[in-house]
């Protein structure tokens, strides 16, 4: 009696394993209400719950976060924000994208329209006196690119003489850096709404560079390398993070996690290589993540 | 809302660049809607039809595609609008003389746009005038411009005020599109650097430039209504 009794115990815990791993070949495995635990009242639960989430990513941003034919945005941003989403237990189909440009970040973060951002989003100090940033998930930084038979400009530093013109797009952080460079801001810096006018202007003649994160411009060269090359090298570093409400700890220290455990298993280089690593853009080693 | 203490510098900066801009296009769209107007009420057909098809092009595009053309065609054809380059006022207006043709570009587009609404306020003030008077001013052998001089417009003035003074004023809010075509520093590109480059809420930011963009057309309007009831007495 006593030996049944511990076949059977035996025999239907082998059975629970093995329905277990049956489910390890599903793509959406593990996704579903309650199909993760988390603490009690944490956002991260609360998610799993509704089973649905609002990201906010840019829809204009080759190869981090762009709409295109198929009607979602895809890039960089999109696939480490549906790694995050998958971790919480939602299935990739369950996302609302929110367009959110660059000035209405904080914003959306701060009013709950959205619950978590990736959208080419530099982690800075000011920002951090609003909201709270996972990451960094990639270390962008500012170059300036230029006409290709242009030798006359090789770093930020060649815009002290106060002659040449530097072209970025109006209120992003690269246009305030480059400030710091030039001799008058007036004559010098010419602000567009976008990249695009920005190139024309530089293709035109008009202005002499542009300026603004590195993979921005690869994006530009990659598709124009007859006329356009890069002045030199990053001279400055923009640690791309995820932003999130300011005081929700708990949900920054999961995105942490995921993003430290996408990291080391691959999936996060493989993010790359399908988005923006097809321009030609390097990734580079794994920023550390910053838990603040 | 410190940052209106904080950044007045740069508030106080942008309202004094958009105030230039709104200054030099206010004169050149009057001067040129003048023209305009002159053209569309002249006795000779040609010229009649060149005013016709300068207003139907111009009301009928939206600001943005002029200012387009501005920024991008004129370069194509090779201008950088050094006429208006002109010495003595660009002592004042030191972005007139730069290297940087943006603030020309941005000037010629709002001034052309407006000149269209601004012929049209005109010739309403001139059809407002009874057909008599000019009929009668012809009768005494006066030509068209003296007709105009010294006849015409010295009474469609008086209906033309109000509507000219909304046109202008509609110009100084349009005037907030300049900073995404390559202008820098005005008041509306000043929110911009604010809020998105320097990490500031929108609202209170948003809050600094409507005071901006008040504090030149609420006086506008007043100047408006007082000049308004003062030819009122005088009728």
């Amino acid at each position: 009696m006593r030996f049944k009794r511990v076949a059977a115990v035996a025999a239907a815990a082998t059975l629970a394993l093995g329905m277990a791993a049956c489910g390890g070949d599903d793509s959406d495995e593990g996704t579903g209400a309650g199909s993760k635990s988390f603490a009690a009242g944490s956002t991260m639960e609360r998610l799993n719950k509704a089973q649905k989430i609002k990201v906010g990513t840019k829809f204009d941003q080759p190869g981090f976060g762009q709409k295109g034919l198929s009607g979602k945005p895809e890039g960089f941003d999109v696939e480490i924000a549906k790694i995050i989403v998958k971790e919480l237990g939602i299935p990739e189909d369950k996302i609302e994208y929110v367009e959110t440009p660059s000035k209405v970040r904080e914003d959306v973060i701060v009013n709950g329209t959205v619950d978590l951002v990736a959208a080419t989003y530099t982690i800075n100090d000011k920002r951090k006196e609003r909201i709270a940033f996972a990451g960094p998930y990639y270390e962008a930084g500012q170059n300036i690119m230029v006409r290709k038979d242009d030798t006359s400009i090789t770093g930020p530093d060649s815009f002290k003489d106060g002659t040449k013109k530097v072209c970025s797009v109006t209120g992003s952080t690269p246009i305030e850096e480059i400030k710091k460079y030039v001799k008058d801001v007036a004559t010098q810096v010419v602000p567009f709404d976008t990249y695009d006018k920005c190139r024309d202007a530089l293709k035109s003649g008009q202005v002499d560079a542009v300026t603004t994160d590195n993979v921005i411009l690869l994006g530009y060269i990659a598709k124009d390398e007859a006329s356009f090359k890069m002045a030199g090298d990053n001279f400055t570093k923009e640690p791309y993070g995820i932003g999130v409400k300011k005081e929700d700890t708990d949900f920054r220290n999961f995105i942490n996690d995921v993003l430290e455990k996408a990291m080391q298993d691959g999936r996060w280089k493989k993010a790359w290589d399908d988005t923006a690593g097809k321009f030609g853009a390097t990734l580079g080693d794994a920023p550390t993540i910053n838990r603040y | 809302m410190s940052v209106l203490i904080d950044k007045f510098d740069v508030f106080a900066g942008g309202f004094w660049l958009t105030l230039q801009i709104c200054f030099l296009a206010a004169i050149g769209a009057l001067i040129l809607g003048a023209v305009v107007a002159v053209l569309r009420i002249s006795p000779v057909p040609p010229l009649r039809a060149l005013g016709t098809a300068y207003v139907t092009v111009f009301r009928n595009l939206p600001l943005t595609v002029v200012m387009f053309f501005a920024a991008f065609g004129l370069p194509a054809l090779g201008s950088n609008a050094n006429f208006l380059r002109i010495p003595g006022l660009d002592a004042v207006f030191s972005r007139l003389g730069t290297d940087l043709p943006y603030f020309r570009f941005a000037l010629i587009a709002l001034s052309l746009y407006t000149a269209a609404f601004v012929c049209e306020a005109l010739r309403s003030g001139v059809n407002a005038v009874p057909p008599g008077q000019a009929e009668a001013a012809r009768s005494l052998g006066l030509t068209f411009g003296q007709n105009l001089r010294y006849v015409v417009l010295p009474q469609s003035w008086k209906a033309s005020i109000v509507p000219l003074g909304s046109v202008i004023i509609a110009m100084i809010k349009n005037s907030a599109l300049v900073g995404f075509f390559g202008v820098i520093g005005d008041l509306s590109q000043t929110a911009d650097q604010l809020t998105s480059a320097g990490g500031y809420a929108f609202i209170p930011v948003a809050i600094g430039i409507s005071v901006g963009y008040l504090i030149m057309t609420v006086p506008l309007g007043a100047l408006l209504d007082r000049i308004e009831k003062r030819q009122a007495v005088a009728r």
